[in-house]
């Protein structure tokens, strides 16, 4: 029964902290959007307005919750959801110290890829079912902008299955006791970067939602919690990019004198940071410059990056 | 396990039946998503994992995900529904329903006789499959890659061809917008 218990436990603890940190990062956000442009941001409610996202959680769950007449309701209501359940999915396979993961699956980076394709339809089905033109074109967009970014999402992390010799994240972790994998897979990680980026729809590449030109996108129909759905969705999902680029290139969990769960935590927030300090610094592409770099530029040098660290890997008879 | 798998067995035969008699498509595309969901975990409980994930990435997750782009660009709507529940009149059903049987009566009687139908079997690693791909199916693989090729260099074809008479159009469209503008600005000075 121990283990079981254990199991159980670590279920909770990653559900109730990822959640938490979903929540928190709003006012994070929010605060450091406002820094970065110069003015001050929510700063009312609580010590530095860290209870804005409270505030928030009660607007969202006090609105109307509207469905509209011509929508497709089953589609409509299903869609947020898997968003959420995808990304929170997903999570179970992230080492978080030593011998420590909700599961341990021999083939963990396929069973990230095979979740984060399987969000997608949340998007496309959501953008599909509203009935509305904008929410159409978002979840076209989101479409056609996964089913271009998954293909060297995938092969960016061939590279350090290669160095590494396994699927699984935990050996994956143990053979960068020596060296991170962001050193010889620099461009493993840029790309994985970019597509990590695509498939979260952060702001530089945000085009499934552009404000400006969209309304908001596929969401634009959503209202009361269903579109917070989609908010705490967003905020799991770059929390699970950021981890993923941790365990894979930046040493996972490993680090000197702190503990392993504080390494892996200070590493993850790092690269939160650094993707909400990307939507302050770009500006939004044209979709069109989007697909054609991802296809034109991306993917010929993911598989260039693949074929040299196949055969620098032959060479050297490992 | 073994009941695990009848389950879902059960619900990748019951999805895809859906997926045959929905009317309106994108209901059926999610029933074929769920399906092929279905079918990973299949192939999970008779022991390939890694087939089971290639599986959800490459069919249910990309090439599902390709039919719906062109579903949505499709804008199918309730006439649309109307057309296909007028098409899968319950005569239709009779002459695939009698064929199936008879496929169904065959597959009885192989299992009965005690033919290869394979129960729990041993865990097969992912480079196993990797060996087998690039070892004894070698040609197959290679033979599939050029179908593919082929596919994609007919598509790139066609699309050339589109192009080209849209950039001959093209040109023309604005430049003949700009003079009929500029003619009625100097009608209007002068």
């Amino acid at each position: 029964m121990n283990p079981t218990i254990q199991t159980l436990l670590l279920i909770q603890g990653v559900l109730v902290g990822l959640l938490t940190l979903a929540g928190l990062l709003v006012w994070v956000e929010r605060r450091l959007l406002a820094l970065w442009q110069d003015r001050l941001g929510p700063n009312r409610c609580g010590p530095g307005g860290i209870l804005i996202f409270v505030a928030d959680g009660i607007k969202m769950f006090t609105k109307e919750d509207w469905i509209p007449p011509g929508s497709d309701k089953p589609v409509f209501v299903m869609a947020p959801a898997i968003i959420v359940v995808t990304a929170l999915i997903a999570f179970t396979i992230i080492p978080l110290a030593p011998g420590v993961s909700i599961l341990d699956l021999n083939i963990g980076i396929l069973f990230f890829l095979a979740l984060s394709s399987m969000g997608i339809y949340s998007t496309v089905l959501g953008g599909w079912a509203s009935n509305n033109k904008y929410s159409l074109l978002g979840g076209l967009r989101m479409s056609a902008q996964m089913f271009s970014y998954e293909v060297f999402m995938g092969l960016s992390l061939m590279g350090v299955v290669i160095l590494s010799g396994s699927l699984n994240l935990h050996d994956i972790v143990k053979a960068q006791s020596g060296m991170w994998f962001v050193v010889p897979q620099f461009l493993g990680f840029l790309i994985f970067l970019f597509a990590g980026l695509a498939e979260t729809h952060r702001l530089p590449f945000d085009m499934p939602e552009a404000e400006s030109e969209l309304i908001a996108g596929y969401h634009t129909e959503y209202s009361s919690m269903k579109f917070g759905m989609f908010f705490v969705g967003e905020y799991v999902g770059v929390t699970l990019i950021s981890a993923i680029i941790v365990t894979l290139f930046f040493g996972g969990w490993q680090g000197p004198l702190l503990p392993p769960v504080v390494w892996f935590f200070l590493k993850t927030m790092c690269f939160i940071l650094f993707f909400i300090l990307l939507r302050a610094a770009i500006p939004r592409p044209r979709f069109d410059q989007l697909l054609a770099w991802g296809w034109k530029f991306v993917l010929p040098v993911a598989l260039l990056n693949l074929i040299a660290t196949g055969a620098i890997a032959l060479a050297r008879g490992n | 396990m073994e009941t695990a798998f009848y389950i879902v067995a059960a619900i990748a035969v019951l999805t895809t039946l859906r997926v045959v008699t929905h009317t309106n498509a994108v209901h059926a595309l999610i029933y074929f998503i769920v399906s092929l969901l279905s079918m990973a975990l299949l192939f999970y409980l008779l022991g390939a994992p890694f087939v089971a994930a290639l599986e959800v990435i490459i069919y249910a997750g990309a090439i599902m995900v390709l039919f719906l782009f062109a579903l949505m660009m499709l804008n199918i709507g309730t006439a649309q529904d109307e057309q296909e529940r007028s098409w899968t009149r319950p005569g239709v059903w009779v002459g695939p329903g009698l064929v199936s049987a008879v496929l169904l009566g065959v597959l009885g009687w192989v299992i009965s006789e005690g033919g290869q139908v394979r129960g729990q079997s041993d865990y097969v690693a992912p480079s196993e499959v990797g060996v087998a791909l690039f070892g004894p199916y070698l040609v197959a693989v290679q033979l599939a890659a050029l179908l593919l090729l082929a596919g994609l260099i007919g598509a790139s074809h066609l699309r050339r061809h589109e192009r080209r008479t849209i950039m001959s159009d093209e040109p023309a469209e604005p430049s003949s917008d700009r003079s009929t503008g500029s003619k009625t600005g100097k009608g209007g000075i002068g």
